[in-house]
């Protein structure tokens, strides 16, 4: 009993929300009238199973696995966003996780032409172009350069994108959940770049991976040697296939198509090479039918992750956890503010954790909620006093085209039952 | 060299660098010799590219459309293609020689790739004579029309960056929110057939 069999364990998130409202009621009502009672909770009167007999031996989970009390705890994919699950997406269950940073397994995935498998010892990386001597490093050549450890985190361009003409998807996986934060271990990218000798004319770097789509961006060089990284591991393990195995680029606040996975080519330039994914993807059309290219940095934004559409509140009035992530290209964050009522009143959240530039930041509101209808917003303002700002803002700016950078404040609203929906208010 | 500190790597042999130095620039920089016919492109793409891709480059399902969609940028649905959107022939060229046909990629020759390349510019309407013949030589000489439609990011100047004074925090607007769109209502998420608009 109360395995992940329970046929409890399989209702849907709103029937269990019920169920314990009522449950909880009862309880909370017979606690008051009972006073020393011989009864009582019977997961604290009966011996249970876990208290009874042995578990697994530390043989049985070499690699370990979260919880099957977890299992709901997934990515998910969006089918219809698009024409096969090869050069697709996949979300991060952002309303299900706390802190910054991402367990390596749920990390979202975007790939353009499925995951390239490749064995480390067959992996090579070239730099060429306008460099002195063209190189050629093994995976082993690339552990011998000095290593950094860095905390970022990755947004792809399209995050959000899907919401530009209004409320779509119900739930922060969905609508923010092109997102990731690890802890990166690699080398210095100008120390690969370096050591090749870069040429006094080389102001662009393209960085090419070696999967079937040959995916590749042109970077500018001041990026490339200023805080690039070529990694090998995330969160101190080795990079998971789906993340670029063995080796990808990390550009850190820029948007996710440029972290090139399976890195293998580093080619010097002295223009950019306006490739495909940064002229018919990655360019952001304007409402006047111009677009903009070279939008590489990710702007300040944020979003309420519990309560959200799938994580309603389940506890009655009273002491409530607003929670959220914030996070910008363009530094650190300084501050994030939340609404209750829709826009009319801001409090100031509390940041928790680390404050990395570049990197993913937790903030928290605790407030007493007094069981009325709620529209949440959070407001992040990074370093460099840049605002989030709302949907409406960007869109009297870019028209509803724009596909990529879509950083807009997001509204849940939490009905009094506890339900909460992606809306869009005025 | 100057930045050779830590003796790491070998040198590139060129045919190594000739193996994967495949990038085509919009000045025609990486091109290979070459050349192919608008004709000689329909049979190819018939053969390799039009069970995904249609006939004339209209897309099957939802696989991309690759011709057409003139005119349509200010649009609300706008088509973005390589006749429509796309502003450097380079890229057609780099493009489908590097992942296409998708599932099976990096298998044309070059001959053949000038001959695609021509047949979608016959596609799309940039040229129209069945007879002309893409090279190495004539590339850079074909612009595509949208190229000058680009602009360089500028989304810093936008007026809700551009004012870092500290917002509103009291009172901030009269009145009660009025809920204007709804997801639920559409109802999309996240297993339904279609939803109001992609990313691909």
């Amino acid at each position: 009993m109360a395995k992940s069999d329970d046929p409890a364990r399989k209702s849907t998130r709103r029937s269990f929300l019920k169920a314990g409202l009522g449950g909880g009621a009862a309880l909370a009502a017979a606690g008051v009238s009972g006073g020393a009672r011989a009864a009582g909770d019977p997961l604290i009167t009966e011996v249970q199973d876990w208290n009874r007999y042995s578990g697994d031996g530390v043989d049985s989970r070499p690699y370990g696995r979260p919880s099957d009390f977890e299992s709901q705890v997934v990515r998910r994919n969006v089918a219809w966003l698009t024409a096969d699950p090869i050069s697709s997406v996949n979300f991060t269950p952002l309303h299900e996780l706390d802190g910054i940073i991402t367990p390596n397994g749920l990390c979202f995935e975007r790939h353009h032409s499925g995951i390239a498998e490749i064995a480390p010892q067959d992996h090579r990386i070239m730099v060429h172009g306008l460099v002195d001597t063209p190189l050629v490093f093994t995976m082993a050549d690339l552990m011998r350069f000095p290593r950094e450890n860095r905390i970022y985190f990755l947004e792809c361009a399209a995050n959000s994108g899907m919401e530009w003409r209004g409320a779509q998807l119900n739930g922060c996986q969905f609508t923010h959940g092109m997102l990731h934060c690890v802890m990166y271990t690699g080398v210095r990218l100008r120390h690969l770049l370096e050591e090749a000798g870069l040429k006094a004319n080389g102001t662009w770097l393209l960085a090419e991976g070696a999967d079937a789509s040959g995916m590749a961006r042109s970077i500018p060089m001041e990026k490339a040697l200023d805080d690039c990284l070529v990694a090998f591991r995330q969160n101190g393990e080795a990079l998971r296939p789906e993340q670029g195995y063995p080796v990808r680029l990390v550009v850190p606040g820029w948007e996710g198509n440029m972290w090139v996975k399976w890195l293998r080519r580093l080619e010097v330039g002295d223009q950019p090479w306006e490739l495909r994914e940064e002229t018919s993807k990655y360019t952001d059309l304007m409402a006047n039918g111009k677009a903009r290219r070279h939008t590489f940095a990710m702007d300040v934004k944020s979003v309420i992750t519990s309560p959200s559409p799938q994580a309603p509140l389940m506890h009655e009035r009273g002491r409530t956890v607003v929670t959220g992530l914030a996070w910008s290209g363009h530094g650190t964050i300084e501050r994030v503010d939340v609404t209750i009522d829709g826009g009319r009143n801001w409090h100031t959240a509390r940041l928790d954790g680390p404050s990395l530039p570049m990197a993913l930041h937790r903030f928290y509101f605790d407030f007493d909620w007094d069981g009325s209808e709620l529209f949440l917003q959070s407001r992040a303002i990074d370093e460099r006093g840049l605002v989030q700002p709302t949907k409406d803002a960007l869109r009297a700016v870019r028209g509803e085209n724009s596909i990529y950078h879509n950083n807009g404040i997001q509204t849940w609203h939490v009905g009094k039952d506890g339900t909460v929906e992606n809306v869009e208010i005025s | 060299r100057a930045g050779a500190v830590f003796g790491l790597g070998r040198a590139a042999t060129a045919d190594e660098i000739a193996a994967w130095n495949i990038d085509v620039r919009p000045d025609g920089e990486g091109l290979p010799e070459g050349r192919g016919t608008v004709m000689q492109g329909e049979g190819i793409y018939t053969e390799r590219c039009a069970a995904c891709h249609g006939d004339f480059g209209e897309g099957i399902g939802r696989w991309p459309v690759l011709a057409g969609g003139h005119d349509t940028l200010k649009a609300d649905r706008p088509e973005k293609t390589i006749g429509s959107y796309w502003p450097y022939l380079s890229t057609v060229y780099d493009y489908v020689n590097r992942a296409m046909p998708f599932g099976d990629a990096r298998g044309l020759e070059s001959d053949e790739l000038y001959a695609l390349t021509a047949y979608l510019l016959f596609l799309n309407d940039v040229v129209t004579d069945e007879d002309f013949e893409l090279s190495k030589e004539n590339f850079a000489t074909v612009k595509l029309p949208n190229e000058a439609n680009f602009f360089e990011d500028d989304r810093l100047s936008e007026p809700h960056y551009a004012d870092r004074t500290h917002p509103c925090m009291t009172d901030c607007r009269p009145g009660l929110p009025t809920i204007t769109m709804h997801a639920a209502v559409l109802d999309v998420t996240p297993e339904s057939e279609e939803g109001n608009g992609g990313i691909d």
